[in-house]
């Protein structure tokens, strides 16, 4: 069935600005499909009252004339990660059961302040760990193409909002996959961001030096169009950039004025992923060639060390992060930490921790040193690098959360990037005789979010994998 | 999924990690994390076969040093005595209540 929905925020903007529906219609819209569809998939953890959001929808018809945002008038939510003003933020959490944050976090701010409206705030994994969305007190989140399966995570909720059309984007939070994974397991497009090109003021901390901010939408334009919203140096975060904010979206039509080339590194295509995925990637490849651009191989040998620098310098951080939780101020006490956070919570406590700080952490942060210059060497032979952002097709509920380490190791593409803060963009790429999604990450160098996106413009223009929805009753 | 031989971590090392971090484990736990956590801390041990001599650590990657800001009251941000405590499960007169430390 068409809907208003299926639409890229551009083609909203444009009937919107035409009178052909009002933001009202759109607000309408969404909330059919999340009444519908909420019982079953779990998507949201808070639901914004559908007469708030009407409300708020007729006065963004009204002032339609005097605004000059793409977002003015669009509908969104936020991961429940981003702390919202008199919403109740829960980081998926009992920890933060019923916790109203008296502030907003700065991305929440600068979209509201752009026109968009939001409709509610989404399921995850607690505090970012994990990467299905089963390890959530909130019940976890399906994947709609099929319900038997996890949505991908940390950011599941923003995801399936997204292709069941009860949104037109989300903003996800990424450590170490949390907004490719699940693109790529939804179907949707979902852009990690250099480290600081977005504010992380207001985002609940998972592991600080990791953590990035993005945008999760239904296409690469979409992407452009939201990461122009939100990025640029914030007072607030002393670790987000000063550098400058390009014209993302303007910057789509310009074309690639070079021959680019993509690396794909060969030990990414190696055993442990599945055939289904390889195959569909490389035909991307050479979707990719057919545009003119040129694919040659390349070599990444550190791969094998990505989990382990993630898993022993993210555990790190976020025992740190989480000390804060004392229920003092704010929320319940730490019995109410699920026992995937409290796995993390002591990997990480265990690797600071005096007489294994040096074997462990120290050790961690060296070859941190040395999977940025693997980067730096491989983004000199190449402009992006195209690789699978999972191994698997959505695995089953239950599958992973049961399974700490295997847990650990679905991470396996999407892990390696975090540490050293350069950009990915997530795209889908195809399905499996299953009809489950598939996608692939472009990687660049810092703050070339321009290129990847103008990259992904340009595939999607060439294929539709990214318009395909699945079909629900 | 590779085990290991034995358990790197037994149940007492487990004991004193959670109690560094602040979490009280009932019994059931602390024996099912020995387990789990050896064989994760058994699969990141593979780090140690990379050779890191003379390499620096990294501790973040923004390129940024020294962020200051200037030394002024930002009052957009200050939240009013009503506002931060409006989250507190325990208050009294204005302030957070918390549990004595001395002994009386």
């Amino acid at each position: 069935m068409n809907m208003l929905l299926d639409r890229t925020i551009r083609e909203l903007n444009e009937g919107l600005n035409n009178q052909e529906f009002t933001s009202v219609d759109l607000i309408n819209e969404c909330y059919r499909s999340l009444e519908k569809l909420q019982p079953q998939l779990n998507a949201f953890i808070t639901i914004i009252d559908k007469k708030t959001a009407l409300e708020d929808a007729k006065k963004k018809d009204s002032k339609r004339s005097k605004s000059k945002s793409y977002l003015h008038g669009i509908p969104f939510v936020l991961k429940d990660a981003y702390i919202s003003e008199n919403v109740k933020t829960t980081s998926a959490s009992n920890v933060l059961s019923d916790f109203i944050p008296p502030y907003n976090s700065t991305v929440c701010q600068k979209l509201l302040d752009s026109g968009a409206i939001l409709l509610g705030k989404m399921n995850m994994d607690a505090w970012g760990h994990g990467g299905s969305s089963e390890n959530t007190d909130f019940g976890p989140v399906k994947n709609p193409w099929d319900q038997t399966r996890v949505a991908g995570g940390s950011s599941g909720g923003p995801g399936v909002a997204i292709i069941t059309r009860m949104t037109a984007f989300s903003i996800g939070e990424d450590t170490g996959g949390s907004i490719r994974n699940p693109s790529a397991w939804c179907n949707t497009t979902g852009l990690k961001v250099t480290y600081g090109r977005v504010s992380r003021y207001g985002c609940i901390a998972y592991a600080s030096s990791f953590d990035t901010v993005g945008p999760m939408a239904k296409t690469a334009e979409d992407c452009a169009i939201i990461l122009e919203a939100i990025a640029g140096k914030d007072p607030y975060d002393a670790t987000s950039s000063s550098h400058e904010v390009p014209h993302y979206y303007d910057l789509l039509k310009t074309g690639i004025n070079k021959k680019i080339i993509i690396g794909l590194p060969k030990e990414f295509y190696g055993n442990g992923l599945n055939d289904e995925i390889k195959k569909s990637i490389l035909e991307a490849a050479k979707v990719f060639e057919k545009l003119g651009m040129k694919v040659k191989e390349i070599s990444m040998p550190l791969f094998d060390y990505g989990i382990p620098v993630y898993y022993l310098i993210g555990p790190s951080e976020t025992s740190s992060n989480l000390a804060r939780y004392d229920g003092i101020r704010y929320g319940n006490d730490r019995s109410f930490f699920t026992e995937e956070t409290m796995r993390r919570i002591m990997i990480g406590t265990y690797a600071l921790s005096a007489g294994y700080y040096d074997a462990y952490y120290k050790k961690a942060q060296k070859a941190r040193t040395l999977f940025i210059k693997e980067y730096k060497k491989a983004l000199s032979e190449c402009d992006v690098i195209l690789i699978p952002v999972t191994p698997t097709p959505p695995t089953k509920l239950g599958e992973l959360i049961n399974n700490p380490l295997e847990n650990f190791l679905a991470d396996i593409y999407t892990t390696s990037q975090n540490p050293v803060g350069v950009p990915s963009l997530a795209l889908p790429c195809g399905f499996t005789k299953n009809n489950l999604p598939i996608g692939m990450q472009l990687v660049g160098d810092m703050f070339s979010e321009d290129l990847l996106l103008k990259l992904g413009y340009e595939y999607q223009k060439q294929t539709d994998w990214h318009k395909k929805k699945p079909k629900l009753e | 999924m590779k085990t290991p031989k034995k358990n790197l971590l037994s149940k007492d090392e487990i004991s004193y990690v959670a109690k560094l971090a602040k979490l009280n484990l009932p019994d059931k736990l602390l024996l099912k994390f020995s387990d789990q956590l050896s064989s994760v801390i058994d699969y990141m041990s593979k780090i140690q076969k990379l050779n890191t001599e003379k390499v620096p650590e990294t501790a973040q990657v923004t390129g940024l040093e020294n962020v200051f800001r200037e030394d002024k009251i930002d009052e957009d941000r200050m939240l009013t005595q009503e506002k931060a405590l409006s989250n507190a499960r325990r208050k009294y007169n204005g302030y957070f209540m918390v549990d004595a430390i001395f002994e009386e």
